[in-house]
Order: C-alpha cells, then structure tokens, then sequence
C-alpha cells in the first residue's frame, strides 16, 4: 500500500498527473465513500423494484379495468418523462410538503434519490415481467393444468423459471442502466462516486485525471455486472432452451 | 432471440394485444389525461391554499410559459442535432464494426463498449471540461459555446448505440443478399450502400426513434452541467417566485410537456415495431 502511494507521490512530482485518491488518504476515503454509496444505492433500488415492478406486473393482469389503467398510466408516465425531472419533482417539489422530525426532513436526498429512482425502475421491471409472462406459450400452461397442477403452482414450477430464463437479457440491461442513471444524484446533492468526484476535482483541480478515474471505475462496475449475469445466465441453462 | 418452447420476448405489446395486457388502446390519450389531472388537482390544491393576496397558480403557469416554451425549444434544439451528429457518426462507427480489417473492428469495438457503458452525465463532464471553449485554426477563432459542447456530449452515446443497431441491422440481412450482389459482380462498398444498408433503414427506424426519445429525455442533463435549457429556466422560476405551494404544479407542467412530446413517438415506435415484426 505504502508503496503504491510513493508511487502514485512520484509520478505527480515528475509528470504532473495528479491521481490524489491513491496517496491522499482524505481523498481517498471520499472517492471509497462515494462508491460504497453507488453500489448501495444500486443495491438498493434493484431489490425494491425487482419486488414492486413484480407486483405492478401482476396488477397488470388484474380483472379490474381501472386498475389496469392507472398502472398502465404508472408505467408509461415514468418511461416517457426525464429521470431528472422525476428526480427534482420528487426532492423539491414533494420534499418540502413532508413534516420534519428534530429540525431535519425525513428523507436526506440519498432517500429522494431511493424513492424516485424505485419508481422509475419498477416501471421498467414490471414491463420486463409483463412481458417475460407472456412469452410463456398459453399451450405450456395448459399441458401444467391437465397434469393437475394449482395456479399457484403453475406460476412456481412452470411459469416463473421459463420467464426467469428470457427475461435475464434485459433485466441486465436494466441493472447497467440503473448504475448509469444513480450519477443523477449529483443533481440533488447525493454522495455517491460522481458527486464526492467532483468535490476531489474542484478541490484538486485534477478534473482530467478524475474524469478518467471516473470513466474506468463505471465502466469496470457494468463489466462486473455484465460478467454476474452472464455467470447466472449458465447457471440456469436448460437443455434445449435458448440457441 | 428464438427460444423452441417460447413465445418471442416483446417489451411492446402486439397493438392487437393490448385490449388484453394492459386495458383498451388507451395508448395515446388516457395516459396523458391521468396526468394532467394530476396537474389539476395539485393546481387547485395550491390554489385552496394561497392567501388572497397571491395571485393565482393558474395564472403563474400561464404566466410563466413562453419564457418555458423557449428553453423546452432549446432542449429540443439540441436534441436534433445530437441526434443528426449521433447518427452520422453511428453509422460509420457501426460499418466499422463490421470491417474486414481486424484492428478496424476491434478498436471499434472498444470505442462501442466505452461510450455505451459510461453514464451519460459523467461524458458530458468529460466533453463540458475537456474540451476548448474555441477552436483556433488560421488566424479564424472559432467559438465552442457550452450548448454545442454539450450536444457532443449527448451525441457521444448516441453514436455507440446506433452503432450497435447498424451492426445488428446489417448481420440480420440474410446472407444470400450479399451472395446475390456479389454474383451480380458488385464490390463491397457498393453492396453495402446500394443494398445493404438501404434494407436496414426499416429495420433500425424503430430502435433508432427509441433512441431519440430517450436523447430529448436525457437533454435535461445539459442544466447539470450549466447550459440554460428547461430546467434551468424552471430553477429560476421558482427562485422569482419563492412559493411552496407552485412547486409541484411547475414541475408536474414540465414532466407533461415531455410526456406529450416523448409519449407520442414511443407509441408510434411500438406500431412500427408491431408490423415489421407481422411480416
């Protein structure tokens, strides 16, 4: 560690380029702290609306006109107007209307930036589901029926693990595009790695090798998503499913 | 993707489809009515709460729209030209893609896999700071304000992801195509352009409409980074008339008017995208 510091020391000194985060500890800790809450809040936001979007899915298919139309409107409002927009409506336009408890609102804009990014994903992830379910041919279920099987046990054993299989593609898509879209927070102020960046850079003014540093650690994050989901994609292949 | 025991994986509904999945083809306008009550009802809640000396929120929108109008014009403005510079770039970054030259290809391929994983903002950082605020070549001074600088920006994904369209589009032409040209003694460049590509125009129409739907959407994140479009203009709104209760409806207007403007091609895209996919 000490070494790598030195390293980093010395090739400030005979080159200029001034990469802070690796000896500066106070930089450092900030960059660290940045990306701890990127991948938290990525973490966080995925497992909500993983569970919101399937529940939005399944009202789809409810019996209830109305229902269906609010959450069709639901869907198509949060996938045809601006994350930012979303962002900002949410932080300083419902923001201010919530009481406060002991001089401090509520929710911190880390908590707006959960709430508004949970929307926008579960209407993202409820289309997937949606149309996961539905690629299921009507003749699978009704083979399940005639071998006696309940609804309930349909969805578990037949239903589910088909749509799992085809909908993995895109809920990759989806969890790359979540980690794109959290550099947002920076609008509202959000501490995650954008944000506590662009603190190091105006402090340092080091903007073109924080920009790079920046550029590498998200491209290296949706690598490792990519290579998880390829993983649990050949986990869960199926002889004569898929190619 | 063809899977033996499935059904094709559609994000979009079959427009015959959609009385069943999701409630009558209320597609265009029902959508849009939610939300604009939406905005109605929080104008009249402001408005129920307004002391009798204020004027009315109504009136404040009302009041306050041309001046919105011209920064939803410049983010449009902007989009358009991303959108052209994407283009033009994407599609020569994507005939690279499929090269005969192996670094050609493969360098294309770094620079796809680069621009189509960073996030948006942080390039348009990178472009905002990096690049000169003007260009020196002769004795000429060629000034580069933040709006073109930031179109770049938002050109930069643009281009890797119509890359990946032309590059999907031209290997999904079948290949007897290209041995028909090929017999008919055509060279390369020429089965490219006179019967390739213009067999692809169809087939990316819809991903490339997706696409600028997603660029006008992502033309808010120019205010970020200092650019005075819609945003911009809304910030400066609310500080003028420092009201609580004009916040949700001024922000609820703004979301509309892109709902309005975004809704509408996502709905024409999911037609296309339906009766290409009949035939």
């Amino acid at each position: 560690m000490d070494s790598i510091s030195a390293w980093f020391k010395w090739l400030h000194q005979t080159s200029g380029i001034k990469l802070t985060i690796f000896y500066d500890s106070y930089d450092r800790s900030r960059f660290i702290e940045g990306l701890i809450t990127t991948l938290e809040l990525s973490a966080i936001v995925i497992v909500l609306s993983l569970f919101f979007g399937a529940i939005v899915a399944w009202l789809y298919g409810s019996k209830q006109i109305w229902l269906r139309r609010f959450v069709s409107a639901f869907v198509q409002l949060f996938r045809n107007t601006p994350p930012l927009v979303q962002i900002y409506f949410f932080y300083f336009a419902i923001g201010p209307l919530l009481p406060k408890v002991g001089g401090a609102p509520i929710l911190g804009s880390l908590g707006w930036a959960i709430v508004a990014l949970t929307l926008l994903e579960t209407a993202f992830t409820a289309e997937i589901f949606r149309a996961g379910v539905e690629a299921v041919p009507k003749a699978t279920i009704e083979a399940a029926q005639a071998l006696g099987y309940s609804r309930a046990q349909i969805f578990r054993w037949v239903v589910f693990p088909l749509a799992l299989r085809v909908t993995m593609p895109a809920l990759n898509n989806n969890l790359v595009n979540l980690v794109k879209t959290t550099t947002l927070g920076y609008a509202i102020a959000v501490p995650e790695l954008l944000y506590m960046s662009g603190q190091i850079w105006s402090e340092q003014v080091n903007v073109t090798e924080m920009m790079i540093v920046l550029l590498i650690t998200y491209i290296s994050i949706v690598g490792v998503i990519n290579q998880m989901m390829q993983w649990c994609e050949k986990k869960l292949y199926v002889p004569g499913f898929g190619q | 993707m063809k899977l033996s025991v499935m059904l094709p994986f559609r994000l979009s509904p079959k427009p015959g489809e959609l009385d069943r999945s999701s409630g009558g083809g209320l597609f265009v306008w029902q959508t849009g009515v939610l939300l604009f009550a939406a905005l109605v009802v929080s104008v009249t809640a402001a408005q129920a709460q307004a002391l009798a000396s204020q004027a009315s929120v109504f009136s404040l929108l009302l009041k306050w729209t041309p001046l919105l109008a011209q920064g939803f014009l410049f983010n449009l403005a902007i989009s358009f030209m991303a959108m052209l510079l994407g283009t033009v770039a994407g599609v020569m970054l994507g005939l690279a893609r499929v090269s005969l030259l192996a670094p050609v290809r493969g360098t294309s391929w770094v620079v796809v896999q680069f621009f189509r994983n960073a996030p948006w903002l942080v390039l348009l950082f990178f472009v905002m700071f990096l690049m000169p605020f003007e260009f020196k070549i002769g004795g000429h001074t060629i000034p580069f304000p933040d709006w073109i600088k930031s179109t770049i920006g938002l050109a930069l994904p643009i281009m890797a992801n119509i890359a990946e369209i032309v590059r999907g589009a031209i290997q999904s032409i079948p290949s007897a195509q290209w041995e028909a040209a090929r017999s008919l003694a055509f060279n390369r460049r020429q089965i490219l352009w006179q019967i390739i590509l213009p067999q692809c125009v169809k087939r990316m129409l819809p991903s490339w409409m997706n696409w600028y739907a997603i660029l006008t959407m992502a033309t808010t994140l120019a205010s970020i980074v200092g650019v005075s479009e819609v945003m911009t203009t809304v910030g400066h709104i609310t500080a003028a008339e420092s009201r609580t209760d004009f916040l949700i409806p001024i922000y609820s207007y703004v979301l509309l008017w892109f709902f309005l403007y975004c809704y509408p091609i996502a709905c024409y895209t999911r037609r296309l995208e339906a009766r290409f996919a009949e035939r």
